[in-house]
């Protein structure tokens, strides 16, 4: 193999790569997926890929990728048609992803992720050559500006550098499209701009770039032209000069944003009246993350408490120890007044306590479970008699749930997976209303969520907490912290560094204790 | 009755008519009843595993257990002189002892399974054999237990007790897993240990209950091989029976990776493996190809399976296809 020389070349403009995807159906039983979609790409353009949840940008880059073939529509790479796409020649095509969720080795180095399968060998027995692999890594790690070194190990690197690795790796492999899902979802400010950067870099130089972000303020300082998902059709496009904000909200949703008004609806009533009873109450606790810091903390009957904090200040842990996950190291957790003694989801669940986790795939859901399942999981005594499930009364159960919750699914006994993204939310989220919980802990309830269901769920929080709900939500969205939280709680290396009130509400507040 | 459980009994008349065809003795009632009696015997640990495998667990220890209990169960009956009702429970207490360690090192010391059990193998198999010495254990000559062998392995109306056993142990077990909370927590844990933590199923209790099942159940079937050997060399008693249970499992339909299977399928996994076995030696194919042929078969009923799962799901997509069309034509 001498593949070393030629890794780092960079890829020019003259390559003339140009992808079209025209009139693209995608059919699955029941739902259709993608109905008339087309897409166009070239060499040095900057595309940017919106829509909410469900709106069909999953199917169109498994589509693209090779791994489902369309029921319709044409593929053509640089002028010549591709019939039945497969994961090879879309690779051979230059085609390279970089997943929302990252698809390396931790316990290999930086330059065996990037030349996994391609190896470099040497010597008559063709052992692997660590050496020429780092030797073949290096150029293309500075081209992208990455500080850490092709030896070092994934382990070892942080989030945001991982997204290098892979964008490196997908430039290793000669890409000339690179397709980014939400590279930012997980990024600090300064690693966005980077990132960022790094795109205008690959622009320079000819490579092409399908951005995929919820973010729309990324899209706008990146692309050369957005083109947006709707239901799984085309909704429109915008060129550079008509990028905007409202724009494209409005091609993604279909209608002009309802102003936040839902925010502030809620706070200006209580005022006056006596302090409504504490819900959840938590002292001293102190989390296996962080032995030495005490947390203290109290979320009355209807309000929402956001709990903002840097990225490992501990409030996942946090949550975690409340609904007893994780034993706490030490501390007191009352419910309602009833002191959670034994550490375990069971008894905070009876105390009328839930967690809607943060990941919803591996924590909140069961995929292959059907809906009716899944909404009746946490709490299958309900739905039972003598101890046997009465499956009449499970599916009158999740049918409630889901015309509740506006749940798109014909049949409660479909199969969770089959349902997008933000429906699959809402699945996990029914699994809890139906029990009436008395205290919920969101744990970034809109991550990766479309900004029409972003609405639909603050509305939903709001209606919960006038109910009495108390609500803690963790959130990682300053915009969403603020504008939807009755009190902010600020967390700084396992502690509560402050609790904000409505007039002190500010972003440079809560840095301010966030960084402590 | 899923679509899965149908093909495998299509499957399983396939072969008896055509077993019958060739020999005619297939379906004598001698034959018949002893295969039947084996079906019992076989099927009775091939459930218990299942409750392991759909926990995405795993009990290579089974064939040991069986021995390990068996050889205990004859000497508290024969030599110690234990009245046999009283045997049975130890035996079964036992059994329930096992279930509850290895569900300790498993969930409690988060150790796998597939470890645990099989050190399990190894142990018991080790043990059974000290306690007897390596010798077998067995009745005496003309020692006569008259109403423990008429429960164990005697016959009402023809019909052996083993396989009366093992529809009874059947039909709880469908309801247990089909149809009872405890059951959707199995295949809940099974599926995504995880997700089922974080909605309030308490996980390790779940699975310890899976092997405490399992081993309980295995020690009922150690007496029902006791008394159908009548005497047991600890050496060789069950070896490779816990691969028999999981190949039954994995004919049914459950899969290793957990939270899938039927009770359904599991038993007439057990029935298509005895039936193969029975055909083998009427049908004058060396003995010596048993094995060959119980593994070609559950690979090819495997095969067989996936590929017209794979059919169904295309013929899905293509009907929502053409109704897809025609909303968009209305």
């Amino acid at each position: 193999m001498n593949a070393e020389p030629s890794l780092a070349e960079p890829v020019t403009a003259a390559t003339g790569f140009d992808l079209q995807l025209r009139h693209i159906t995608k059919v699955y039983p029941g739902v259709v997926a993608l109905d008339d979609v087309s897409l166009g790409i070239g060499a040095g353009e900057v595309v940017g890929l919106i829509g909410e949840n469900g709106a069909g940008k999953s199917t169109l880059m498994k589509v693209l990728g090779g791994v489902i073939a369309p029921t319709s529509g044409t593929i053509e790479i640089s002028g010549e048609t591709v019939d039945g796409l497969t994961v090879q020649q879309s690779f051979r095509h230059g085609i390279a992803f970089v997943h929302q969720e990252l698809n390396l080795f931790d316990n290999l180095s930086v330059a065996a992720n990037m030349l996994l399968g391609r190896e470099i060998r040497s010597g008559w027995l063709g052992l692997v050559d660590e050496a020429a692999m780092a030797r073949a890594a290096q150029p293309i790690l500075a081209r992208i500006g990455a500080r850490f070194r092709p030896s070092d190990r994934v382990a070892d690197l942080s989030i945001a550098e991982q997204q290098m690795l892979e964008i490196a790796k997908a430039l290793s492999m000669k890409a000339r499209l690179v397709i980014m899902d939400e590279p930012t979802s997980s990024l600090t400010l300064s690693e966005t701009n980077r990132l960022l950067k790094i795109i205008a870099d690959l622009k320079a130089q000819g490579v092409a770039v399908l951005f995929i972000s919820h973010r729309l303020s990324e899209v706008q300082r990146c692309a050369d032209r957005v083109v947006v998902l709707r239901d799984g059709r085309n909704a429109g496009r915008l060129d550079r000069s008509a990028i905007s904000h409202d724009a494209m909200i409005r091609l993604m949703i279909g209608r002009n944003l309802q102003a936040r008004a839902t925010g502030e609806a809620g706070s200006g009533d209580d005022s006056g009246a006596a302090d409504p009873p504490a819900a959840l109450e938590v002292a001293n606790l102190r989390t296996h993350a962080y032995p030495g810091s005490n947390a203290c903390l109290t979320v009355r009957a209807g309000e929402i408490v956001g709990l903002a904090g840097l990225v490992g200040a501990g409030r996942s842990e946090l949550a975690r120890a409340v609904f007893g996950i994780d034993t706490a190291a030490a501390g007191d957790i009352r419910v309602g007044g009833r002191t959670l003694a034994g550490h375990t989801p069971r008894e905070a669940i009876a105390a009328g306590l839930c967690l809607i986790p943060e990941d919803r795939k591996l924590q909140g859901l069961i995929l292959d479970f059907p809906v009716s399942a899944n909404i009746c999981l946490a709490d299958l005594g309900a739905v039972s008699r003598n101890g046997f499930v009465d499956r009449r009364r499970e599916a009158r159960r999740a049918g409630e749930q889901r015309d509740r919750l506006n749940i798109k699914v014909a049949d409660v006994a479909r199969a969770t997976a089959e349902l997008s993204g933000g429906n699959q939310q809402k699945v996990a989220l029914g699994k809890w209303l139906a029990l009436e919980p008395r205290v919920m802990i969101f744990d970034e309830p809109t991550r990766g969520i479309d900004v029409g269901s972003k609405a639909e769920i603050y509305a939903l929080m709001r209606r919960l907490t006038e109910r009495g709900v108390a609500i803690l939500m963790i959130s990682s969205d300053m915009e969403e912290v603020i504008s939807v939280s009755d009190r902010i709680a600020v967390m700084c290396r396992g502690r509560i560094a402050g609790v904000l009130e409505p007039p002190e509400f500010s972003e440079h507040n809560v840095l301010t204790l966030a960084i402590g | 009755m899923q679509k899965k459980d149908l093909g495998l009994l299509v499957l399983i008349l396939v072969v008896g008519a055509v077993g019958a065809a060739i020999n005619p003795r297939f379906l004598s009632p001698i034959n018949i009843a002893n295969t039947a009696n084996l079906i019992g015997l076989f099927g009775l640990f091939s459930i218990a595993e299942a409750f392991v495998i759909v926990t995405a667990g795993i009990e290579l220890s089974v064939g040991s257990v069986i021995a390990l209990l068996g050889v205990i169960f004859v000497d508290m009956v024969v030599n110690l002189g234990v009245p046999w009702p009283a045997a049975l429970a130890i035996t079964l207490l036992l059994g329930a002892a096992i279930g509850t360690l290895h569900g300790f090192l498993v969930t409690r010391m988060r150790m796998q399974p597939f470890v645990v059990t099989l050190c399990g193998l190894l142990v018991y198999r080790g043990i059974a054999r000290f306690y007897t010495s390596d010798a077998t254990a067995g009745f005496t000559f003309g020692a006569s237990f008259p109403s423990l062998e008429w429960v164990f392995s005697g016959r009402s109306a023809g019909v052996p007790h083993s396989i009366i056993a093992f529809a009874v142990v059947a039909v709880i077990a469908w309801v247990v897993l089909h149809r009872s909370v405890f059951g959707r927590h199995l295949f809940a844990v099974g599926k995504n240990e995880e997700a089922a933590r974080f909605s309030g199923i308490r996980t390790a209790r779940v699975i310890t209950l899976a092997y405490v099942i399992c081993a309980v159940l295995t020690a009922l079937s150690a007496v029902f091989f006791a008394m159908y050997t009548r005497s047991i060399s600890p050496a060789s008693h069950g070896n490779f029976y816990e691969l028999y249970g999981i190949a039954a499992a994995v004919l049914g339909g459950f899969s290793l990776r957990g939270g899938e299977g039927s009770v359904v399928g599991v038993v007439l996994g057990v029935v298509l493996l005895q039936m193969l076995q029975n055909l083998v030696n009427l049908l004058g194919i060396p003995s010596s190809l048993n094995f060959a042929v119980t593994g070609a078969v559950i690979l090819i009923g495997v095969l067989a399976d996936q590929q017209f799962t794979r059919y169904r799901e295309r013929q899905r997509q293509l009907h929502a296809l053409k109704h897809a069309t025609a909303e968009g034509e209305d």
